[in-house]
């Protein structure tokens, strides 16, 4: 059963339509990448995913929960690093992260396990009593990531979870997703080409709210193929390229 | 005691240990406890009436919160949503209804907390004479309904906004409307014009009215179930606003 299915996603913002018709599913075991331009849909796609936002129209649903029937359940099984890993600034990470477990009802040796579970995986213990507004933007980051994997969730949302670490943290980072990968289902979301090589086993290129291009690796392991177009390793970019702008230029020739 | 789910719970404590982060909460404690102060003992006359009673601690208190409440809630959603920990917030597992009603106790408990400490007061006058312990008794509920009322409708416009400034200055207009409504400053300009079923619903919104009572000891029930529909009214609203502005 897919952890994930997405069914004909909408998302309108008076006229603007940010998010118009997008469908997938992710399975457990799967790390999914979104990538695409500013502006793509790609972050309004994951606010309705962990229930923030409300769609317009379309369905999700999180280990077979209907989002919009049953959303306490399906946020249960969700992990959230929203962009730009927003945190309460006034608190420390000690505590800040014990709230999140109160807030998902862990408690008594599975809540002090998961607590150090999570702050073991991501390396917090040196700033566990500094306050985050204090943190440099690695930790701030990490903060982030220990929240949204604290109660071991089947599916991870991962908004931009590498933007403005640096290599080692990056580095860090993607082998944490890496471990987890087996046994979850993982959407993240980035503009960096190297990061879904790195870590992502599919990927969808989207583009003013539309999967243009759904990517694999290919088979033998080097390189992607995004339907008809294949890039060696290390030259996503320019078959990134060639689907966002092409489909522009083809559009207004239609036209 | 339902209503008070595990996720309710955590965000009032949660809250109420971000009033304590800072020495913000010492700050307003002291000046809510010396502005009582001063307004009972010198601008109330509280030993020149000769009387035991605290209705010159009580009868600024409707003043008081007038600024006061605004400064308590104007954080409580206006700051999320600089931060965007709203989206945080928002994505738990819990339902909207548990986190409006969780920001909004904290705030009451806060405020619970900055009145109880005004027991000196009530030591003073007990000392002094032999007051009616039932009407001070009355007071005290009457005025923390009252704060929640002002609460209520603060906590509401902050959610209309992500500047705690403008959060404050809303929260103080519209809780100026509610505290003056029953008073000559409304009524005088509008009876000449408007039907006498409104001027009578827009006077029988007035806090200062109906708090004048409760302090007085009559302890109405319509009194008590104005401030808490209000209250459950001001929350419902809070919910929608958050719901609606989501999206920006």
């Amino acid at each position: 059963m897919a952890m994930i299915e997405i069914d004909r996603l909408v998302k309108r913002f008076g006229a603007y339509t940010a998010v118009s018709g997008v469908s997938f599913t992710v399975e457990c075991g799967t790390v999914l990448g979104f990538l695409g331009p500013n502006g793509a849909g790609k972050s309004t796609t994951m606010k309705m995913i962990t229930g923030f936002m409300a769609p317009s129209a379309g369905r999700i649903a999180v280990g077979g929960f209907d989002l919009a029937e049953n959303p306490v359940e399906a946020k249960r099984r969700i992990g959230y690093l929203p962009e730009g890993a927003p945190a309460y600034a006034e608190m420390t990470p000690g505590a800040f992260l014990a709230f999140v477990a109160d807030v998902r009802g862990l408690s008594g040796g599975d809540r002090r396990r998961k607590l150090e579970r999570a702050i073991d995986l991501v390396d917090l213990g040196p700033v566990l009593e500094q306050p985050i507004d204090t943190l440099s933007k690695g930790f701030k980051r990490r903060v982030g990531l220990a929240q949204a994997i604290l109660h071991d969730p089947e599916v991870l949302i991962l908004d931009e979870p590498t933007d403005g670490l640096d290599p080692n943290q990056k580095h860090a980072v993607r082998t944490l997703i890496k471990e987890m990968a087996p046994s979850k289902a993982i959407i993240i979301s980035t503009h960096i080409l190297e990061e879904v090589e790195a870590v992502c086993t599919r990927s969808l290129i989207i583009a003013r709210g539309r999967v243009l291009s759904e990517g694999v690796p290919r088979p033998g392991g080097a390189g992607w193929r995004f339907g008809a177009l294949e890039a060696e390793p290390g030259r996503l970019d320019a078959v990134f390229r060639r689907i966002t702008t092409g489909d522009s230029q083809n559009r207004e020739r239609a036209a | 005691m339902s209503a008070l789910t595990r996720g309710t719970l955590a965000i009032v404590r949660r809250e109420l240990a971000g009033y304590f982060a800072t020495p913000v909460a010492f700050v307003f404690i002291v000046i809510f406890l010396l502005l009582t102060g001063i307004f009972t003992f010198y601008v109330g006359g509280f030993f020149e009436r000769g009387q035991a009673d605290l209705k010159p601690f009580f009868m600024f208190h409707p003043w008081l919160y007038l600024l006061l409440m605004p400064a308590i809630a104007m954080r409580l959603w206006a700051e999320e949503r600089k931060t965007g920990s709203i989206e945080l917030l928002l994505t738990l597992p819990v339902r909207l209804w548990e986190v409006v009603l969780g920001k909004f106790l904290a705030a009451w408990c806060f405020t619970a907390i900055a009145l109880a400490l005004t027991f000196p007061v009530w030591i003073t006058v007990s000392y002094l004479g032999r007051p009616d312990q039932g009407v001070i008794l009355a007071g005290y509920l009457g005025s923390l309904l009252m704060a929640g009322g002002y609460l209520a409708i603060c906590a509401c416009l902050s959610a209309t906004t992500g500047n705690q400034v403008i959060a404050f200055v809303l929260g103080v207009i519209v809780c100026l409307l509610f505290t003056v409504s029953g008073t000559p400053i409304v009524l005088d300009l509008i009876t000449p014009w408007a039907p006498q079923a409104l001027v009578a619903t827009i006077a029988s919104f007035s806090f200062l009215a109906r708090f004048g009572a409760i302090v007085d000891g009559v302890i109405d029930l319509r009194d008590l179930v104005y401030f808490a529909s209000l209250i459950a009214f001001w929350l419902y609203a809070n919910a929608v606003v958050v719901e609606l502005r989501k999206a920006n």
